[in-house]
Protein backbone atom coordinates (compact mmCIF):
# COMPACT_ATOMS: atom_id res chain seq x y z
CA UNK A 1 0.00 0.00 0.00
CA UNK A 2 1.25 3.20 -0.88
CA UNK A 3 1.37 5.75 2.21
CA UNK A 4 -1.29 7.88 2.54
CA UNK A 5 -0.46 11.34 3.71
CA UNK A 6 -3.40 13.17 4.90
CA UNK A 7 -1.77 16.40 4.48
CA UNK A 8 -2.06 16.31 0.71
CA UNK A 9 -5.54 15.80 0.52
CA UNK A 10 -6.89 18.90 2.87
CA UNK A 11 -5.76 22.44 2.30
CA UNK A 12 -7.12 25.19 4.22
CA UNK A 13 -9.83 26.31 1.68
CA UNK A 14 -9.82 23.39 -0.45
CA UNK A 15 -10.15 19.17 -0.12
CA UNK A 16 -9.43 16.81 -2.26
CA UNK A 17 -12.64 15.04 -3.71
CA UNK A 18 -11.04 10.98 -2.38
CA UNK A 19 -11.75 12.14 0.69
CA UNK A 20 -14.97 10.57 0.53
CA UNK A 21 -14.57 7.72 -0.85
CA UNK A 22 -10.88 6.61 -0.18
CA UNK A 23 -10.90 3.26 1.98
CA UNK A 24 -7.88 3.61 3.34
CA UNK A 25 -7.92 6.95 4.53
CA UNK A 26 -11.38 5.66 6.12
CA UNK A 27 -9.83 2.78 8.10
CA UNK A 28 -7.23 5.70 9.11
CA UNK A 29 -10.19 8.18 10.29
CA UNK A 30 -11.86 5.39 12.90
CA UNK A 31 -8.76 4.86 14.17
CA UNK A 32 -7.47 8.48 14.32
CA UNK A 33 -10.43 10.32 15.13
CA UNK A 34 -13.24 7.66 16.09
CA UNK A 35 -10.91 6.05 18.65
CA UNK A 36 -8.81 9.09 19.82
CA UNK A 37 -11.48 11.94 20.39
CA UNK A 38 -14.76 12.71 22.68
CA UNK A 39 -17.68 10.91 21.07
CA UNK A 40 -21.24 11.82 21.67
CA UNK A 41 -23.14 8.64 22.64
CA UNK A 42 -26.03 9.44 25.09
CA UNK A 43 -28.08 12.38 26.52
CA UNK A 44 -28.42 12.20 30.34
CA UNK A 45 -32.72 11.45 29.63
CA UNK A 46 -32.00 8.57 28.16
CA UNK A 47 -30.34 7.03 31.15
CA UNK A 48 -33.13 8.65 33.99
CA UNK A 49 -32.45 6.20 36.65
CA UNK A 50 -30.59 3.52 37.85
CA UNK A 51 -29.63 -0.23 35.95
CA UNK A 52 -30.97 2.48 32.77
CA UNK A 53 -28.96 1.33 29.66
CA UNK A 54 -28.40 2.07 26.10
CA UNK A 55 -26.47 0.31 23.26
CA UNK A 56 -25.01 2.58 20.68
CA UNK A 57 -21.70 2.88 18.70
CA UNK A 58 -18.54 4.54 19.09
CA UNK A 59 -17.32 4.72 15.42
CA UNK A 60 -17.54 1.33 14.72
CA UNK A 61 -17.30 -0.24 17.80
CA UNK A 62 -20.31 -1.54 20.01
CA UNK A 63 -20.87 -0.02 23.62
CA UNK A 64 -23.62 -0.16 26.35
CA UNK A 65 -23.88 3.17 28.24
CA UNK A 66 -25.78 2.26 31.41
CA UNK A 67 -26.33 4.15 35.11
CA UNK A 68 -25.64 2.02 38.09
CA UNK A 69 -27.09 1.73 41.14
CA UNK A 70 -24.70 5.20 42.45
CA UNK A 71 -25.77 6.66 39.33
CA UNK A 72 -22.55 6.63 37.92
CA UNK A 73 -22.80 6.23 33.97
CA UNK A 74 -20.57 3.74 32.38
CA UNK A 75 -19.77 3.20 28.58
CA UNK A 76 -18.30 -0.45 28.47
CA UNK A 77 -17.52 -2.63 25.27
CA UNK A 78 -20.65 -4.50 23.96
CA UNK A 79 -18.38 -7.47 23.75
CA UNK A 80 -18.02 -10.59 26.18
CA UNK A 81 -13.90 -10.89 27.40
CA UNK A 82 -14.69 -14.49 26.49
CA UNK A 83 -15.15 -14.99 22.67
CA UNK A 84 -16.08 -12.06 21.78
CA UNK A 85 -20.05 -12.32 21.55
CA UNK A 86 -22.23 -9.02 21.87
CA UNK A 87 -23.73 -9.02 25.77
CA UNK A 88 -26.99 -7.20 24.81
CA UNK A 89 -28.85 -6.87 22.27
CA UNK A 90 -31.61 -4.70 22.98
CA UNK A 91 -31.62 -1.24 22.23
CA UNK A 92 -32.27 0.52 25.47
CA UNK A 93 -34.38 -1.01 28.90
CA UNK A 94 -33.43 -1.50 32.52
CA UNK A 95 -31.01 -4.52 33.71
CA UNK A 96 -29.04 -5.30 36.66
CA UNK A 97 -26.44 -7.39 34.83
CA UNK A 98 -25.64 -8.27 31.32
CA UNK A 99 -25.17 -11.67 30.53
CA UNK A 100 -23.24 -13.37 27.27
CA UNK A 101 -25.72 -15.36 25.82
CA UNK A 102 -22.82 -17.65 24.94
CA UNK A 103 -21.10 -19.38 27.56
CA UNK A 104 -23.31 -17.33 30.44
CA UNK A 105 -20.40 -14.64 31.51
CA UNK A 106 -22.00 -12.25 33.63
CA UNK A 107 -21.16 -8.67 34.11
CA UNK A 108 -22.48 -5.68 36.24
CA UNK A 109 -23.55 -2.14 34.78
CA UNK A 110 -19.95 -1.43 35.11
CA UNK A 111 -18.48 -3.63 33.51
CA UNK A 112 -17.37 -6.06 36.41
CA UNK A 113 -17.06 -9.43 35.51
CA UNK A 114 -18.92 -11.64 38.52
CA UNK A 115 -19.46 -14.14 37.30
CA UNK A 116 -18.49 -17.37 35.16
CA UNK A 117 -20.58 -20.40 35.02
CA UNK A 118 -18.20 -23.62 35.86
CA UNK A 119 -14.92 -22.29 37.09
CA UNK A 120 -13.73 -25.46 37.62
CA UNK A 121 -12.61 -25.94 34.14
CA UNK A 122 -9.88 -22.71 34.61
CA UNK A 123 -8.68 -24.63 37.69
CA UNK A 124 -8.56 -21.21 40.15
CA UNK A 125 -6.56 -19.87 37.45
CA UNK A 126 -9.33 -17.10 35.83
CA UNK A 127 -9.06 -13.74 37.35
CA UNK A 128 -12.59 -12.00 37.09
CA UNK A 129 -11.10 -8.74 38.04
CA UNK A 130 -8.78 -8.60 34.84
CA UNK A 131 -11.65 -9.68 32.54
CA UNK A 132 -14.19 -6.90 33.05
CA UNK A 133 -15.97 -4.89 29.65
CA UNK A 134 -13.82 -2.90 28.41
CA UNK A 135 -14.86 0.72 29.93
CA UNK A 136 -14.40 4.00 27.97
CA UNK A 137 -13.63 7.35 29.47
CA UNK A 138 -16.82 9.24 30.65
CA UNK A 139 -17.46 12.46 31.32
CA UNK A 140 -20.84 14.65 31.21
CA UNK A 141 -21.23 18.28 30.41
CA UNK A 142 -24.88 19.97 30.57
CA UNK A 143 -26.58 16.70 29.73
CA UNK A 144 -24.44 15.70 26.42
CA UNK A 145 -22.70 12.43 27.55
CA UNK A 146 -19.47 11.45 25.79
CA UNK A 147 -16.92 8.64 25.54
CA UNK A 148 -13.47 7.81 24.75
CA UNK A 149 -11.17 5.50 23.97
CA UNK A 150 -8.02 7.23 24.60
CA UNK A 151 -7.60 8.09 28.34
CA UNK A 152 -4.64 10.66 27.82
CA UNK A 153 -7.17 13.40 25.48
CA UNK A 154 -7.74 16.65 27.63
CA UNK A 155 -11.13 16.85 29.36
CA UNK A 156 -14.35 17.34 27.69
CA UNK A 157 -14.79 20.80 29.21
CA UNK A 158 -11.53 21.52 27.40
CA UNK A 159 -12.09 19.72 24.28
CA UNK A 160 -15.46 21.55 24.10
CA UNK A 161 -14.09 24.90 25.26
CA UNK A 162 -16.00 27.74 23.82
CA UNK A 163 -18.74 25.46 22.05
CA UNK A 164 -19.90 25.27 26.24
CA UNK A 165 -21.55 28.26 26.15
CA UNK A 166 -23.44 27.31 22.56
CA UNK A 167 -24.69 24.03 24.59
CA UNK A 168 -26.03 26.15 27.44
CA UNK A 169 -28.20 28.05 24.99
CA UNK A 170 -29.48 25.06 23.16
CA UNK A 171 -30.75 23.46 26.18
CA UNK A 172 -33.19 26.54 27.07
CA UNK A 173 -35.46 24.73 24.79
CA UNK A 174 -36.18 22.98 28.20
CA UNK A 175 -38.08 26.33 28.82
CA UNK A 176 -37.17 25.76 32.73
CA UNK A 177 -37.77 21.76 32.53
CA UNK A 178 -35.54 19.56 31.77
CA UNK A 179 -34.10 18.75 28.19
CA UNK A 180 -35.60 15.12 27.62
CA UNK A 181 -35.13 13.08 24.19
CA UNK A 182 -38.21 12.28 22.82
CA UNK A 183 -37.29 9.28 19.92
CA UNK A 184 -35.96 9.53 17.03
CA UNK A 185 -35.55 9.21 13.25
CA UNK A 186 -32.86 6.97 11.86
CA UNK A 187 -31.70 6.59 8.52
CA UNK A 188 -28.62 6.34 5.77
CA UNK A 189 -27.29 7.49 3.11
CA UNK A 190 -24.89 5.93 0.45
CA UNK A 191 -22.42 8.63 1.14
CA UNK A 192 -19.49 9.63 3.34
CA UNK A 193 -19.80 10.98 6.63
CA UNK A 194 -17.84 14.16 6.36
CA UNK A 195 -20.23 15.32 3.69
CA UNK A 196 -23.01 15.42 6.61
CA UNK A 197 -20.61 17.28 8.97
CA UNK A 198 -20.03 19.99 6.34
CA UNK A 199 -24.09 20.49 5.64
CA UNK A 200 -24.64 21.01 9.63
CA UNK A 201 -22.98 25.26 9.04
CA UNK A 202 -23.82 25.18 5.40
CA UNK A 203 -26.50 28.18 5.34
CA UNK A 204 -25.73 27.97 1.73
CA UNK A 205 -27.85 24.71 0.78
CA UNK A 206 -30.86 26.28 2.55
CA UNK A 207 -32.90 28.13 0.19
CA UNK A 208 -31.34 25.79 -2.80
CA UNK A 209 -32.14 22.40 -1.17
CA UNK A 210 -35.52 22.83 1.01
CA UNK A 211 -37.59 25.31 -1.52
CA UNK A 212 -40.10 22.28 -1.08
CA UNK A 213 -40.18 22.65 2.86
CA UNK A 214 -40.46 26.76 2.67
CA UNK A 215 -43.40 26.38 0.13
CA UNK A 216 -45.21 24.35 2.47
CA UNK A 217 -44.91 27.12 5.25
CA UNK A 218 -46.47 30.01 6.55
CA UNK A 219 -44.85 33.56 4.63
CA UNK A 220 -44.46 34.69 8.32
CA UNK A 221 -42.22 31.16 8.86
CA UNK A 222 -40.93 31.62 4.88
CA UNK A 223 -39.43 35.31 5.90
CA UNK A 224 -37.65 33.81 10.02
CA UNK A 225 -35.87 31.37 7.37
CA UNK A 226 -34.84 33.18 4.44
CA UNK A 227 -31.50 34.17 6.51
CA UNK A 228 -28.72 33.58 3.93
CA UNK A 229 -28.26 37.48 3.20
CA UNK A 230 -29.39 38.27 6.44
CA UNK A 231 -27.25 39.36 9.73
CA UNK A 232 -26.25 35.37 11.25
CA UNK A 233 -22.81 34.47 11.09
CA UNK A 234 -20.75 31.00 11.42
CA UNK A 235 -18.36 30.61 14.26
CA UNK A 236 -15.15 28.75 14.24
CA UNK A 237 -15.42 27.95 18.21
CA UNK A 238 -11.64 25.60 17.86
CA UNK A 239 -11.32 22.34 18.16
CA UNK A 240 -13.10 21.70 14.75
CA UNK A 241 -16.66 22.92 16.95
CA UNK A 242 -18.41 26.01 14.91
CA UNK A 243 -21.58 27.68 15.25
CA UNK A 244 -23.99 28.96 12.39
CA UNK A 245 -26.35 31.49 14.17
CA UNK A 246 -29.35 31.76 11.41
CA UNK A 247 -31.72 33.87 13.21
CA UNK A 248 -29.76 35.92 15.72
CA UNK A 249 -33.03 37.22 17.29
CA UNK A 250 -33.52 33.47 18.36
CA UNK A 251 -29.94 32.68 20.13
CA UNK A 252 -30.87 33.05 23.39
CA UNK A 253 -34.23 31.82 24.11
CA UNK A 254 -35.03 34.13 27.18
CA UNK A 255 -34.14 37.18 26.22
CA UNK A 256 -36.48 39.35 24.25
CA UNK A 257 -39.74 37.58 25.09
CA UNK A 258 -41.80 40.59 24.42
CA UNK A 259 -41.45 39.74 20.83
CA UNK A 260 -44.72 39.04 19.22
CA UNK A 261 -45.68 35.37 19.16
CA UNK A 262 -45.30 34.21 15.74
CA UNK A 263 -49.05 33.30 14.10
CA UNK A 264 -48.49 29.54 13.59
CA UNK A 265 -48.03 29.14 17.07
CA UNK A 266 -50.87 31.52 18.90
CA UNK A 267 -53.15 28.74 19.44
CA UNK A 268 -50.92 27.17 21.59
CA UNK A 269 -50.42 30.27 23.67
CA UNK A 270 -54.18 30.73 23.62
CA UNK A 271 -54.31 27.05 25.05
CA UNK A 272 -51.01 27.30 27.37
CA UNK A 273 -52.59 30.72 28.85
CA UNK A 274 -55.46 28.27 30.94
CA UNK A 275 -52.23 26.70 32.44
CA UNK A 276 -49.85 29.44 33.12
CA UNK A 277 -49.23 32.93 33.60
CA UNK A 278 -48.41 35.24 30.32
CA UNK A 279 -44.36 35.29 30.80
CA UNK A 280 -44.44 31.60 30.87
CA UNK A 281 -46.38 31.19 28.52
CA UNK A 282 -44.02 33.00 25.95
CA UNK A 283 -41.48 31.06 27.39
CA UNK A 284 -42.77 28.06 26.59
CA UNK A 285 -43.76 28.73 22.93
CA UNK A 286 -40.49 30.34 22.11
CA UNK A 287 -38.79 27.22 23.57
CA UNK A 288 -40.83 25.32 21.36
CA UNK A 289 -40.14 27.57 17.80
CA UNK A 290 -36.35 26.22 18.78
CA UNK A 291 -32.89 27.96 19.11
CA UNK A 292 -32.46 29.73 15.90
CA UNK A 293 -28.43 28.04 15.22
CA UNK A 294 -26.91 25.15 14.44
CA UNK A 295 -24.17 24.28 16.84
CA UNK A 296 -21.70 21.34 14.97
CA UNK A 297 -19.47 19.46 17.63
CA UNK A 298 -16.75 17.57 15.88
CA UNK A 299 -16.88 14.89 15.21
CA UNK A 300 -20.43 12.99 15.66
CA UNK A 301 -23.01 15.47 17.15
CA UNK A 302 -24.73 18.67 16.17
CA UNK A 303 -27.35 20.62 18.49
CA UNK A 304 -29.26 21.61 15.17
CA UNK A 305 -32.34 24.27 16.26
CA UNK A 306 -34.39 22.16 18.03
CA UNK A 307 -32.87 18.40 17.81
CA UNK A 308 -29.70 16.65 17.80
CA UNK A 309 -28.32 15.42 14.92
CA UNK A 310 -25.53 12.03 15.33
CA UNK A 311 -23.53 11.06 12.80
CA UNK A 312 -22.02 7.30 12.05
CA UNK A 313 -20.06 6.31 10.09
CA UNK A 314 -20.78 2.91 8.47
CA UNK A 315 -18.31 2.61 5.79
CA UNK A 316 -16.50 4.78 3.36
CA UNK A 317 -19.93 5.64 1.40
CA UNK A 318 -22.19 4.77 3.69
CA UNK A 319 -23.42 6.67 7.03
CA UNK A 320 -26.12 6.46 9.23
CA UNK A 321 -27.74 10.15 10.62
CA UNK A 322 -30.08 10.58 13.65
CA UNK A 323 -32.49 12.80 14.03
CA UNK A 324 -33.50 12.99 18.00
CA UNK A 325 -36.19 15.03 18.67
CA UNK A 326 -36.08 16.51 22.40
CA UNK A 327 -38.84 18.39 24.75
CA UNK A 328 -39.68 19.57 27.84
CA UNK A 329 -39.53 16.52 30.34
CA UNK A 330 -42.67 17.74 32.60
CA UNK A 331 -43.56 20.45 30.26
CA UNK A 332 -46.91 20.36 29.15
CA UNK A 333 -48.13 17.53 26.73
CA UNK A 334 -49.15 20.64 24.15
CA UNK A 335 -45.87 22.17 23.60
CA UNK A 336 -44.34 18.52 23.41
CA UNK A 337 -46.75 17.62 20.69
CA UNK A 338 -46.34 20.68 19.04
CA UNK A 339 -42.28 20.13 18.56
CA UNK A 340 -42.90 16.53 17.37
CA UNK A 341 -44.74 18.46 14.63
CA UNK A 342 -42.52 20.10 13.77
CA UNK A 343 -39.89 17.82 13.85
CA UNK A 344 -42.25 15.40 11.88
CA UNK A 345 -42.40 18.58 9.47
CA UNK A 346 -39.05 18.93 8.49
CA UNK A 347 -36.44 15.58 9.88
CA UNK A 348 -36.35 12.32 8.89
CA UNK A 349 -36.93 9.74 6.04
CA UNK A 350 -40.61 11.09 4.97
CA UNK A 351 -40.12 14.71 6.44
CA UNK A 352 -39.92 17.96 4.06
CA UNK A 353 -36.43 18.52 4.64
CA UNK A 354 -34.28 15.91 5.13
CA UNK A 355 -34.96 13.63 1.60
CA UNK A 356 -33.82 16.24 -0.35
CA UNK A 357 -30.71 16.84 1.77
CA UNK A 358 -29.96 13.41 1.64
CA UNK A 359 -30.18 13.50 -2.21
CA UNK A 360 -27.60 15.97 -2.23
CA UNK A 361 -25.11 14.23 -0.06
CA UNK A 362 -25.50 11.05 -2.39
CA UNK A 363 -25.15 13.49 -4.83
CA UNK A 364 -21.91 14.81 -3.69
CA UNK A 365 -20.40 11.28 -2.96
CA UNK A 366 -21.33 9.68 -6.58
CA UNK A 367 -20.01 13.21 -8.59
CA UNK A 368 -17.28 13.64 -6.19
CA UNK A 369 -15.95 10.10 -8.37
CA UNK A 370 -15.76 11.79 -11.44
CA UNK A 371 -12.22 12.96 -12.75
CA UNK A 372 -9.18 13.02 -10.58
CA UNK A 373 -7.29 15.61 -8.02
CA UNK A 374 -10.38 17.87 -8.67
CA UNK A 375 -10.85 20.03 -5.50
CA UNK A 376 -13.90 19.98 -3.42
CA UNK A 377 -14.23 23.85 -2.56
CA UNK A 378 -14.41 25.21 1.15
CA UNK A 379 -13.76 28.90 0.54
CA UNK A 380 -16.81 30.53 0.54
CA UNK A 381 -17.03 34.06 2.59
CA UNK A 382 -12.84 33.74 3.02
CA UNK A 383 -12.99 37.25 2.05
CA UNK A 384 -15.47 38.67 4.97
CA UNK A 385 -13.95 36.62 7.57
CA UNK A 386 -13.29 39.06 10.84
CA UNK A 387 -12.09 38.36 14.64
CA UNK A 388 -14.13 38.33 17.70
CA UNK A 389 -12.68 39.94 20.87
CA UNK A 390 -12.71 36.16 22.12
CA UNK A 391 -10.01 35.80 19.05
CA UNK A 392 -12.95 33.70 17.68
CA UNK A 393 -13.02 33.63 13.63
CA UNK A 394 -16.36 34.18 11.97
CA UNK A 395 -17.79 34.79 8.96
CA UNK A 396 -21.41 35.56 7.20
CA UNK A 397 -24.09 32.80 7.81
CA UNK A 398 -23.28 31.45 4.11
CA UNK A 399 -19.67 31.58 5.09
CA UNK A 400 -17.76 27.97 4.79
CA UNK A 401 -16.08 29.14 7.87
CA UNK A 402 -17.46 25.80 9.95
CA UNK A 403 -16.49 23.54 7.26
CA UNK A 404 -12.85 25.12 7.07
CA UNK A 405 -13.10 24.90 10.93
CA UNK A 406 -13.59 21.40 11.10
CA UNK A 407 -11.20 20.09 8.69
CA UNK A 408 -8.52 21.80 10.41
CA UNK A 409 -9.61 19.48 13.27
CA UNK A 410 -9.57 16.32 10.88
CA UNK A 411 -6.62 17.35 9.76
CA UNK A 412 -4.66 17.82 13.14
CA UNK A 413 -5.88 14.45 14.44
CA UNK A 414 -5.27 12.69 11.01
CA UNK A 415 -1.89 13.61 10.74
CA UNK A 416 -0.31 14.29 14.48
CA UNK A 417 0.59 10.81 15.70
CA UNK A 418 -0.01 10.85 19.35
CA UNK A 419 -3.31 11.38 18.18
CA UNK A 420 -4.24 14.11 20.39
CA UNK A 421 -3.66 17.05 17.91
CA UNK A 422 -6.41 19.98 19.02
CA UNK A 423 -6.77 22.46 15.99
CA UNK A 424 -6.81 25.80 17.14
CA UNK A 425 -8.33 28.76 14.66
CA UNK B 1 -75.96 -4.69 6.68
CA UNK B 2 -72.07 -4.26 7.68
CA UNK B 3 -69.66 -3.27 5.26
CA UNK B 4 -68.16 -6.86 3.74
CA UNK B 5 -64.38 -7.36 2.50
CA UNK B 6 -64.73 -6.71 -1.06
CA UNK B 7 -65.83 -3.55 -0.43
CA UNK B 8 -63.08 -2.39 2.09
CA UNK B 9 -60.22 -4.22 -0.56
CA UNK B 10 -62.23 -2.41 -3.67
CA UNK B 11 -61.24 0.87 -2.04
CA UNK B 12 -57.86 0.18 -1.01
CA UNK B 13 -56.64 -1.34 -3.74
CA UNK B 14 -57.94 1.83 -5.10
CA UNK B 15 -55.57 3.52 -3.34
CA UNK B 16 -52.25 1.84 -4.05
CA UNK B 17 -53.57 2.09 -7.50
CA UNK B 18 -53.53 6.01 -7.59
CA UNK B 19 -50.40 6.11 -5.45
CA UNK B 20 -48.05 4.04 -7.68
CA UNK B 21 -49.51 5.81 -10.60
CA UNK B 22 -48.90 9.27 -9.10
CA UNK B 23 -52.71 10.25 -8.87
CA UNK B 24 -51.85 12.17 -5.85
CA UNK B 25 -54.46 14.70 -6.20
CA UNK B 26 -57.50 11.85 -6.53
CA UNK B 27 -55.59 10.09 -3.54
CA UNK B 28 -56.60 13.00 -1.46
CA UNK B 29 -60.24 12.36 -1.98
CA UNK B 30 -60.36 9.30 -0.91
CA UNK B 31 -59.79 10.30 2.84
CA UNK B 32 -62.00 11.89 5.57
CA UNK B 33 -61.89 15.55 6.52
CA UNK B 34 -60.97 14.60 9.31
CA UNK B 35 -58.57 11.60 8.07
CA UNK B 36 -55.21 10.50 9.20
CA UNK B 37 -52.15 9.34 7.50
CA UNK B 38 -49.84 7.82 10.26
CA UNK B 39 -46.30 6.34 9.33
CA UNK B 40 -45.58 5.26 13.52
CA UNK B 41 -41.79 4.44 14.61
CA UNK B 42 -42.50 2.44 17.65
CA UNK B 43 -44.37 -0.82 16.72
CA UNK B 44 -46.51 -1.54 19.70
CA UNK B 45 -47.53 2.16 20.31
CA UNK B 46 -50.71 3.49 19.15
CA UNK B 47 -50.79 6.97 21.42
CA UNK B 48 -49.85 8.37 17.88
CA UNK B 49 -49.96 12.38 18.82
CA UNK B 50 -47.73 11.90 21.64
CA UNK B 51 -45.09 10.17 19.95
CA UNK B 52 -42.99 10.65 17.35
CA UNK B 53 -43.87 9.38 13.98
CA UNK B 54 -42.53 9.19 10.68
CA UNK B 55 -45.41 10.92 8.99
CA UNK B 56 -48.28 12.20 11.16
CA UNK B 57 -50.90 13.80 8.69
CA UNK B 58 -53.70 15.76 9.10
CA UNK B 59 -56.24 16.77 5.88
CA UNK B 60 -53.64 19.91 5.47
CA UNK B 61 -49.98 18.18 5.66
CA UNK B 62 -51.55 15.47 3.18
CA UNK B 63 -52.04 18.16 0.78
CA UNK B 64 -48.94 19.61 1.46
CA UNK B 65 -47.14 16.56 1.25
CA UNK B 66 -48.84 15.95 -2.72
CA UNK B 67 -48.06 19.50 -3.19
CA UNK B 68 -44.58 18.51 -2.48
CA UNK B 69 -44.12 15.90 -4.98
CA UNK B 70 -46.15 17.69 -7.49
CA UNK B 71 -44.50 20.84 -7.18
CA UNK B 72 -41.22 19.98 -9.24
CA UNK B 73 -39.42 21.55 -6.23
CA UNK B 74 -37.99 18.84 -3.78
CA UNK B 75 -34.53 17.61 -5.54
CA UNK B 76 -35.66 14.06 -3.80
CA UNK B 77 -38.58 13.67 -5.61
CA UNK B 78 -37.73 15.31 -9.26
CA UNK B 79 -39.28 13.01 -10.09
CA UNK B 80 -40.82 11.08 -7.02
CA UNK B 81 -39.25 7.12 -7.23
CA UNK B 82 -41.32 4.88 -9.07
CA UNK B 83 -43.27 2.58 -6.62
CA UNK B 84 -45.12 -0.74 -7.11
CA UNK B 85 -46.73 -2.11 -4.26
CA UNK B 86 -48.51 -5.04 -3.40
CA UNK B 87 -51.51 -5.75 -1.14
CA UNK B 88 -52.43 -8.83 0.51
CA UNK B 89 -53.19 -10.97 3.52
CA UNK B 90 -56.53 -9.38 3.56
CA UNK B 91 -58.82 -9.65 7.23
CA UNK B 92 -61.66 -7.40 8.38
CA UNK B 93 -60.68 -6.69 12.02
CA UNK B 94 -64.71 -5.59 12.70
CA UNK B 95 -67.36 -4.08 10.88
CA UNK B 96 -70.47 -2.78 11.06
CA UNK B 97 -72.70 -0.73 8.71
CA UNK B 98 -71.09 2.54 9.29
CA UNK B 99 -67.10 1.71 9.70
CA UNK B 100 -64.62 -1.16 9.51
CA UNK B 101 -61.35 -1.83 10.06
CA UNK B 102 -59.12 -3.66 7.46
CA UNK B 103 -55.98 -5.18 8.23
CA UNK B 104 -53.88 -6.27 5.49
CA UNK B 105 -49.82 -6.63 4.24
CA UNK B 106 -48.18 -4.61 1.89
CA UNK B 107 -44.82 -5.17 -0.30
CA UNK B 108 -43.36 -2.12 -2.01
CA UNK B 109 -41.17 -1.92 -4.27
CA UNK B 110 -39.47 1.52 -5.10
CA UNK B 111 -36.84 2.16 -8.06
CA UNK B 112 -35.02 5.90 -8.11
CA UNK B 113 -32.18 6.55 -9.60
CA UNK B 114 -31.02 2.98 -10.48
CA UNK B 115 -31.52 1.41 -6.86
CA UNK B 116 -34.36 -0.62 -6.13
CA UNK B 117 -35.26 -0.58 -2.07
CA UNK B 118 -37.91 -3.03 -0.53
CA UNK B 119 -40.31 -1.91 2.44
CA UNK B 120 -42.48 -4.42 4.12
CA UNK B 121 -45.46 -3.19 5.94
CA UNK B 122 -48.76 -4.06 8.00
CA UNK B 123 -51.59 -1.78 6.74
CA UNK B 124 -54.67 -1.00 9.45
CA UNK B 125 -57.23 1.15 7.78
CA UNK B 126 -60.09 2.73 9.49
CA UNK B 127 -62.77 3.21 6.20
CA UNK B 128 -66.28 4.82 6.77
CA UNK B 129 -69.35 5.15 5.01
CA UNK B 130 -70.58 8.95 4.11
CA UNK B 131 -72.81 10.47 2.06
CA UNK B 132 -70.43 10.04 -0.69
CA UNK B 133 -69.67 6.46 -0.14
CA UNK B 134 -66.87 4.26 1.79
CA UNK B 135 -63.39 6.75 2.38
CA UNK B 136 -60.60 6.39 4.60
CA UNK B 137 -60.45 7.89 8.16
CA UNK B 138 -57.47 6.24 9.28
CA UNK B 139 -54.43 4.84 7.58
CA UNK B 140 -51.80 3.28 9.62
CA UNK B 141 -48.17 1.91 8.12
CA UNK B 142 -46.32 -0.04 10.55
CA UNK B 143 -43.13 -0.54 8.54
CA UNK B 144 -41.42 -3.92 9.56
CA UNK B 145 -38.22 -1.55 9.38
CA UNK B 146 -39.92 0.47 11.18
CA UNK B 147 -36.94 0.83 14.60
CA UNK B 148 -34.81 0.63 12.16
CA UNK B 149 -32.59 2.93 9.89
CA UNK B 150 -34.53 4.01 6.79
CA UNK B 151 -33.53 5.21 3.75
CA UNK B 152 -35.18 8.66 2.07
CA UNK B 153 -39.09 7.47 1.59
CA UNK B 154 -40.19 11.02 -0.83
CA UNK B 155 -43.22 9.03 -1.56
CA UNK B 156 -46.33 8.25 -0.26
CA UNK B 157 -45.95 4.80 1.36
Amino acid sequence: MLTLDPATLVGSDYADGSIYSNPDLYDMEMERIFMNTWIWVAHRSQLSEPGSFITTFVGPHPVIVSRDRKGDVHVVLNRCRHRGATVCEHKSGKASSFVCPYHGWAYGLDGALRSVPYQDGYSGQLDKAAYPLVRLRVEEYNGLIFATFNQHISSLDTWLGRARLWIDLFMKQGAGWPVKTMGEHRFTFPGNWKIQLENTTDAYHFPVVHKSFLDSVDSETQNIFDFVEGSGFVEDLGHGHSVMVMIPELVDLEANLEIPIPERFQYLADELSKDYPPEQVRRIVRAVGGSGFNLNLFPNLACSMAFFRVLRPLGVNQTEVRHIAIGMDGGPDIANEARLRLHEHFQGPMGFGTPDDSEAWDRVQRGSLAGRDIAILLNRGLGREARRESGNLFGDVSAETGMRAAYRQWLAAMTDTSFSGDAEA
Amino acid sequence: MSIALDQAIELVTQEADLLDHGEFTQWLSLYTTDGLYIVPIDPSGDDFEKTLNYAYDNAHMRKLRVQRLLGGRAISAMPPARTVRLLGRYRLLDSSDTWCKLRCAQILTELRQGRERYYAANITFVLVQTDTGLKIDRKIIRLLTSTEALTAVSYIL
